[in-house]
């Protein structure tokens, strides 16, 4: 009777352990979340004081070696707001088309070589894409639209609008299997067509997570760096479709491994930095709302 | 009389080597007799192999070539190391001033109001212009160099070539190659890039597939993918950079500080950097040796 008393207390004492280890695990990626955003508020802030948040978020030109400075990140914003958005509006019908297809349409054989190969496409590096974007895209875009030079934000576009395929079409395909088969059951009974019943019935039921697959690709867009500073030309120039731009983030890459420490450069990339989070912050608090609205339904 | 003196020395001798085995790991044996430390100590002092560590900071232009003498300076002397922290030309100049490095790296020339330091040039580097090889244009001027980087000339037909817009592609902001070219050809935040491109071998591979391209790369970097023009009728090469009859090039220079003084140990390298038996090393890095 005295034996199994010990061993529950051992049980009992491993269980609270373990429960620990989990919750220091847990506070691991809390503590580097706090320790980033505390980091660069620290370091952005002081640089966009110095600058003037007005001038620094409106100012149209960046010269940031020039004799005299000048740190107007506007050209960056919008470079990154246009870059999104024309990635959105090309990979986002391409993605949920092919989204439908793989969920209702397409017999089991072909859909799982498809999807295949679009986790295939997600597990490339974005350095990949960007090398054979400068080699293949730029080259093909300066032939083809007659310019002098290839390099410019609509190719930057076209390498984020294939970069973020895989997400949108795996994250549709997942809401769109979840919808119950009632619904589609009930469509085709009442002489609805098989394409009538998945746009008019299967979509609408799955559109807060087809509109989460839009998020996240919005947010995998905004945060990219490594494939689009090889297509963009890298000039800070207000952005037009076939000009050399440069993003956000590329704007910190560019200049970061040579910019002096302490200067006001190296402090004003750190506010580009800030400027960034802030923008992936409002994307994730957007689609925190978006999964919520999923759950709640 | 004599021999006390030479006792007393030998002494003096084994106290230092007493000292200096406190520094040690203790190997020092302590089983040497006086006339012994005496007649070898001297010699001991010559031989001694260099030990210890010289901080480098400054030029990232200067990478290449503080690899391969580094890395062979530390093969003569094993107990050396040498660093290097790429940080460019202005922050090698400060970290020399500070004495946070014992050798700043320079790109470029001291200016008037960097005092306290002063400069050794073990090298020049020569910027090529470089263009598609299919464009029929190999000379230009410096001046029609810095027309067309500054967008006062927009097309090749203008310079004999045919037409077609110039695109000019340069480096980021900040890069010794772009500092180096902009200051010599005068256009410094003058520039209108079409393309910034953050390495040489970027830029290379842009104007080689691109025909109304011009960029600028240093002189070792250029292959047969592109074609290096002559400025002002010379064109870049070895002598030419060194006979300092080419026009756009730049010293790589080591700065010392005036008011603090070089270990031995960061002497010895300077020595090394600029004796004859770097040259091959520095030719091998892509810069051109003066030694």
């Amino acid at each position: 009777m005295s034996e199994p008393k010990p061993q529950k207390r051992q049980f009992r004492a491993m269980e609270e352990v373990m429960k620990i280890l989990f919750l220091v695990c847990g506070m691991i990626s809390v503590g580097f979340v706090l320790f980033i955003s505390i980091y660069l508020i620290i370091s952005g802030l002081p640089a966009i004081m110095t600058i003037g948040p007005i001038e620094f978020l409106f100012g149209t030109t960046w010269a940031s070696t020039a004799s005299e400075p000048q740190f107007g990140i506007l050209p960056f914003i919008l470079t990154s707001i246009y870059g999104t958005a024309g990635a959105i509006i090309i990979g986002v019908p391409v993605g949920f088309l092919a989204a439908v297809f793989l969920a209702k349409v397409a017999p089991p054989k072909v859909a799982a070589v498809i999807r295949t190969a679009v986790d295939l496409l997600a597990g490339i590096p974005s350095v990949v894409y960007g090398l054979i974007g400068m080699m293949v895209l730029v080259p093909a875009v300066r032939e083809l639209f007659g310019l002098p030079d290839g390099a410019s934000l609509f190719c930057a576009i076209i390498v984020l609008a294939i970069m973020i395929l895989p997400t949108i079409v795996s994250v549709s395909e997942t809401a769109l299997k979840a919808v119950p088969p009632e619904y589609e059951e009930a469509s085709l009974a009442l002489g609805a067509t098989e394409i009538e019943t998945y746009m008019r019935v299967s979509v609408p039921a799955a559109k807060s997570g087809i509109a989460s697959a839009v998020v996240m690709g919005i947010g995998r867009a905004i945060g990219e760096a490594m494939a689009i500073i090889m297509v963009a030309g890298n000039v800070a120039n207000m952005p037009s479709l076939f000009s050399s731009v440069r993003f956000l983030t590329t704007a910190i890459t560019s200049e970061m491994s040579y910019a002096a420490v302490g200067s006001l450069q190296q402090q004003a990339l750190f506010s580009i930095g800030l400027v960034l989070f802030l923008f992936i912050m409002i994307i994730n608090v957007l689609l925190n709302t978006l999964l919520k609205g999923n759950r709640e339904k | 009389m004599n021999m006390k003196k030479v006792l007393s020395i030998a002494l003096a001798g084994m106290m230092c080597l007493g000292l200096l085995a406190g520094c040690s790991n203790g190997t020092t044996t302590a089983s040497t007799t006086p006339d012994d430390t005496a007649s070898t100590a001297p010699t001991q002092e010559q031989t001694a192999t260099l030990s210890g560590v010289v901080n480098t900071d400054g030029s990232t232009s200067m990478e290449s070539v503080m690899g391969v003498l580094g890395e062979s300076f530390m093969e003569m002397n094993p107990d050396v190391t040498v660093n290097y922290n790429g940080t460019g030309s202005s922050a090698g100049i400060t970290a020399a001033m500070d004495g946070t490095a014992d050798i700043g790296l320079a790109s470029r020339d001291l200016k008037d109001e960097e005092t306290g330091v002063t400069q050794i040039t073990v090298a020049k580097d020569g910027i090529a212009i470089i263009v598609n090889p299919q464009n029929p244009v190999a000379d230009l001027s410096v001046e029609q160099i810095a027309q067309i980087f500054k967008g006062e000339v927009t097309n090749w037909s203008e310079l004999g070539g045919s037409d077609g817009q110039i695109v000019p592609i340069g480096r980021e902001a900040g890069s010794g190659t772009r500092d180096g070219f902009e200051s010599i050809t005068d256009t410094e935040d003058a520039c209108k890039y079409q393309n910034e491109l953050t390495s040489t071998g970027e830029v290379i591979a842009n104007v080689a597939s691109n025909p109304n391209a011009i960029g600028y790369a240093s002189l070792s970097a250029v292959d047969d993918t592109v074609k290096a023009i002559t400025v002002g009728g010379v064109a870049p090469t070895e002598e030419t950079v060194l006979d300092e009859s080419y026009p756009i090039q730049r010293n790589f220079n080591f700065i010392i500080s005036d008011s603090k003084e070089l270990s031995d140990v960061a002497q010895a390298f300077v020595d090394y950097a600029t004796s004859a038996d770097a040259s091959d090393l520095i030719a091998g890095a892509g810069a051109v040796p003066l030694a």
